[in-house]
């Protein structure tokens, strides 16, 4: 059978796979897809803790729903202002979204 | 009241003048004359009351109202002070009390009271005059009012405190501060008029060579003091206590003096400065500076006489000693000096101009006069010529201040620049001026000696008949030959002054002044011719008897044993008559036809002596070279250039140097660079900082998440090892 | 090795290259593709969990809504037809770092946690698990607050999308 283990593995390679994906790519979609990497890798690790842990309960699972439904929030929310600042400065690339710096 | 009591209070009322003019009442002129007449009103009262007490006194001199307190602590005893009424004190403020009264109300005319202020009148300068217009419209100037007015009375209100504190005390010590009290207000006085540069310098010169006789006096109350272990006059005159200061050597066995010797040279030389005497002498004659009142109290009625009067209450300490009438050594100094100066004295009076200069001379020879009385042992000629001298020199004074004004009044009036008080600009003023020139006559006749009529013939008559009955020749020629002199003055100055024809406009123009000024005039010229009748010798032909001999009586029982009374002799009596007379005419002859601008006819006989009068002999000149000039030089070099500037500023320089290089350093090494280092370096470093980490914040998501989870390791990496650990 | 096991291997390389070629394309449609990929391996592993109505909710919200998402904004978002130079900005090498220190670091906890490798428990009774987990979801003394909240966030963030993206021509 497979132990808990292997998920929880995959899930923070996954996560890191997310994490590198946000710190690197330069465009701002890369980024939120890199995010959504993240989120699926946190869901993953949810179910199977679920799974393993509690089967018969519904406390991971429902964790689990309010985590999609943020996720999509997000999402939504997300590529609205990156089309919003394209519109602007007529770049996606995040490097040059810099008005705050010093 | 008791005796006692009213001596104690008599000196109270002008002080209590003095306090309230300086801090109450100084605007109000009105209210400060009327205060300062009544004070003297109240002093005058009872000084009256003392001396019709006192005449009624048996035995007066050996029991003399006295009351004494104990002031000083010193050691196991007391130094006490207190009041002492014998008839020396008694007669003393009989006169006292009168001058004073009759000078206070002089003042309220001579310092113009009712007049309109003037045009350009300041505080510290004679009143220049105001100018008024009349119904039709046409301008006079009329004199102004002082505009120190209430000052004046405040001064002369401490003056006479310091007199009645004198007159009454029964001790050196406090006849010593009234005296001293009566030379500020005299130094205060003189310099009146403070702006007049020949004013302040008078003042000073009066101060200061006053201040030299008394600081020879104050060596001869201290010498005393330790000699005797009291100052007060039942202690030093105590025949053992005298005895024992004859029989002491004096310190350091000076001149073979006795203590008693020494003592009363040294207080003799205090008489000597306040009685203006040769050497000290000078400052009398600048005294006129002055306004006339001061003239006249100062300098001819008290305080000048506080100085024979304090030798005459030390006669008995003076003549301590003497056997057989022989003088001591002090009286022979006393001779010696006071006849000199009296025929000094009267030859530089003989040549001056100014009116009041010849009455300052005068006052100085007279003095003379009385002091060499009492060198001779004439005790009651001397005390009896200080009486008379006293009413017919104040007088003489107020009538001349009365003459100075009618002039000025003149000067104003035509607008004339003449000096009013110089003689050779004046004449004819007996029309003008009718009570002045009466009253001014009766004093001069009396200062001259005019036979039977006048104080002043008894009183010089009694010191001629002392010096020739006691057979002291030089004496007596020199003292007739001042008289002579005497008289030829006065009826120059009479005659310059009064008689003849004005030879100026001003003098055409002049005026009889207020009833203020002459009803002293006139109360003093009664004085000055019945005081004499006092004291007619009762050897006298054939008035002699007539009246006892008062003064003789009542003054001369102030000494333990009465003076015998002299035999009557014709010679003195002649010599006065023909000097008396004959001087008065001389001075009438020559100078009644005197016209302007004519040159003093004396001027013309004499020649070159009469330059040398005129200047005085040049002694002021003199002082100056041998005193004056090297004190200012020693002042100016050693405590100015040396010490003053030399060392106290120097010092202080130094130590200003030393300060401000301190302070730079400070400022410089540790200030600037550490503390406003420190702070610049805090502003600045943090701006550095701030500019060095600024870069973190590139607005760039990327970096500030990356930012994030290296900070996230950290807790991270703790956490694991912690695990670890576990 | 069992058969779960082998699928579990091959659907997890499948995921995992998947998802390293969605950070590192350089076309950002390949990268959207990339990304369907890896939303459909994991929808598989929910399979392999016993959460088939997760795995259902996966394709369904993910790869049907959210994916579709960033293919629209991405070709919304182009400038020009080609992407131009590597995706990569210049700190890649420290979020390269990051990243695996962060594995490392995740990995190294998990392995000092006691329950790490423990074996799936039986499942008792499957049928009833969804309405258990809906009725879960809106009882007042369970998860109603969360679900209610949710909602209202999907609501908030609707209308926000809406509002920042919306043309401000009209």
């Amino acid at each position: 059978m497979i132990p808990l283990s292997w998920y929880l593995i995959f899930a923070a390679l996954l996560f890191c796979i997310g994490i590198y994906g946000v710190l690197v790519r330069k465009n701002a979609i890369a980024i939120l897809m890199g995010i959504e990497l993240m989120l699926n890798a946190v869901n993953v690790n949810l179910i199977a803790f679920w799974r393993y842990r509690d089967p018969a309960g519904v406390a991971g699972q429902a964790f689990a729903i309010i985590v999609f439904a943020v996720a999509a929030a997000e999402v939504a929310v997300g590529l609205a202002l990156i089309i919003s600042i394209y519109r602007r400065r007529n770049s996606v690339v995040a490097d040059d979204i810099n008005l705050l710096k010093w | 009241m008791s005796t006692e009591l009213l001596a104690w209070l008599l000196p109270l009322p002008p002080l209590l003048v003095f306090f309230l003019i300086i801090l109450l009442t100084n605007r109000h002129k009105a209210l400060s004359h009327s205060i300062a007449v009544g004070a003297a009103l109240l002093s005058w009262l009872g000084s009256m009351v003392i001396f019709f007490r006192a005449i009624q006194t048996e035995h007066l001199g050996l029991n003399p109202y006295t009351s004494a307190i104990n002031w000083l602590p010193t050691g196991d005893t007391w130094l006490r002070i207190g009041v002492w009424i014998d008839p020396l004190s008694a007669a003393t403020l009989f006169f006292v009390g009168w001058t004073v009264l009759m000078i206070f109300i002089y003042s309220v005319g001579y310092h113009n009271y009712g007049q309109p202020q003037g045009d350009h009148d300041k505080k510290g300068l004679q009143p220049y005059g105001a100018t008024v217009a009349d119904e039709h419209g046409h301008k006079h100037v009329v004199p102004s009012i002082e505009p120190m007015y209430a000052r004046f009375f405040a001064f002369i209100g401490l003056f006479a405190f310091g007199m009645y504190t004198l007159v009454v005390s029964d001790n050196l010590l406090t006849l010593f501060v009234g005296w001293e009290i009566m030379g500020l207000c005299s130094y205060l006085l003189i310099g009146f008029w403070y702006q007049k540069p020949s004013a302040r310098a008078a003042m000073i010169k009066a101060f200061l060579t006053t201040r030299v006789g008394d600081v020879f006096m104050l060596l001869g109350i201290a010498y005393l003091y330790s000699a005797v272990g009291s100052l007060s006059y039942s202690e030093i005159f105590k025949p053992e206590t005298l005895n024992m200061l004859v029989a002491t050597p004096a310190v350091g066995g000076f001149l073979g003096l006795s203590a008693a010797g020494m003592i009363g040279i040294l207080l003799f030389i205090g008489t000597i400065g306040k009685s203006a005497q040769w050497p000290l002498h000078v400052w009398l004659p600048d005294a006129m500076e002055g306004p006339t009142p001061v003239s006249a109290m100062i300098h001819a009625a008290t305080m000048v006489s506080a100085g024979v009067y304090m030798v005459i209450r030390m006669f008995p300490l003076l003549q301590a000693g003497s056997e057989h009438g022989q003088l001591t050594p002090v009286m022979t100094l006393m001779t010696v000096i006071g006849a000199f100066t009296a025929i000094f004295a009267a030859t530089i009076a003989v040549a001056q101009n100014d009116i009041k200069r010849v009455l300052a001379y005068s006052t100085i020879s007279q003095l003379g006069y009385m002091i060499a009385a009492l060198g001779i042992g004439a005790y009651v000629a001397a005390a009896f010529h200080l009486i008379t001298h006293a009413f017919f020199k104040a007088l003489l004074f107020l009538g001349s201040g009365s003459v100075i004004h009618g002039v000025e009044h003149g000067v104003l009036h035509t607008g004339e620049h003449v000096d009013p008080q110089d003689m050779f600009n004046m004449g004819g003023l007996r029309k003008k001026m009718p009570i002045t020139f009466w009253t001014f006559l009766i004093g001069g006749l009396a200062l001259s000696g005019f036979p039977l009529v006048t104080a002043g013939f008894w009183s010089k008559d009694e010191i001629l008949a002392d010096a020739f009955g006691h057979g002291h020749w030089v004496v007596f020629v020199t003292l007739a030959l001042a008289a002579l002199l005497t008289a030829f003055y006065t009826g120059r100055q009479i005659t310059l002054t009064f008689l003849g024809k004005p030879r100026t406009e001003s003098a055409n123009h002049a005026q009889e002044t207020p009833w203020t000024m002459t009803l002293p005039l006139v109360v003093l010229a009664i004085f000055s011719i019945g005081i004499g009748w006092a004291g007619i010798s009762e050897s006298f032909p054939i008035l002699g008897g007539i009246i006892p001999n008062f003064a003789h009586e009542f003054i001369g029982s102030t000494l333990a044993e009465l003076p015998e009374v002299l035999p009557f002799n014709i010679w003195p009596l002649i010599v006065s008559l023909i000097v008396a007379l004959g001087g008065l005419t001389t001075g009438w002859l020559v100078y009644r036809n005197q016209k302007v601008g004519e040159e003093d006819p004396l001027k013309i006989a004499l020649g070159p002596l009469h330059t040398l009068l005129q200047n005085k002999y040049y002694f002021d000149e003199l002082y100056d070279r041998i005193f004056v000039r090297p004190a200012y030089w020693m002042a100016d070099t050693f405590t100015n250039q040396i010490l003053d500037k030399g060392i106290i500023d120097g010092t202080l320089h130094f130590v200003a140097r030393i300060a401000s290089s301190v302070g730079g350093i400070l400022r410089n090494y540790f200030d600037k660079p550490v503390v406003n280092g420190f702070g610049d370096f805090v502003g600045e470093g943090v701006k550095k900082v701030g500019q060095s980490i600024k870069v973190i914040q590139t607005g760039r998501v990327q970096q500030y998440l990356i930012m994030a989870l290296i900070l996230a390791f950290g807790a991270m990496f703790y956490f694991v090892f912690t695990l670890l650990q576990n | 090795m069992t058969v779960e096991q082998i699928i579990f291997l091959f659907v997890a390389a499948v995921t995992l290259i998947a998802g390293i070629s969605v950070v590192t394309s350089r076309n950002l449609i390949h990268s959207a593709l990339w990304l369907i990929l890896t939303l459909s391996g994991i929808a598989v592993f929910y399979v392999l969990l016993n959460a088939g109505f997760f795995a259902v909710i996966q394709v369904v919200i993910y790869i049907g809504a959210i994916a579709i998402l960033f293919i629209f904004a991405a070709m919304l978002t182009r400038r020009v037809m080609q992407d131009t130079g590597p995706q990569s900005n210049s700190n890649w090498w420290l979020g390269a770092v990051v990243a695996l220190l962060f594995f490392a670091g995740i990995t190294l906890i998990l392995i000092n946690w006691q329950g790490f490798a423990t074996q799936a428990p039986m499942l008792t009774n499957t049928s009833g698990q969804l309405s258990q987990l809906g009725l879960a979801l809106v009882s007042p003394d369970k998860y109603v607050l969360p679900f209610e909240l949710a909602s209202v966030l999907l609501v908030a963030g609707m209308i926000g999308a809406i509002f920042v993206a919306g043309d401000k021509k009209q």
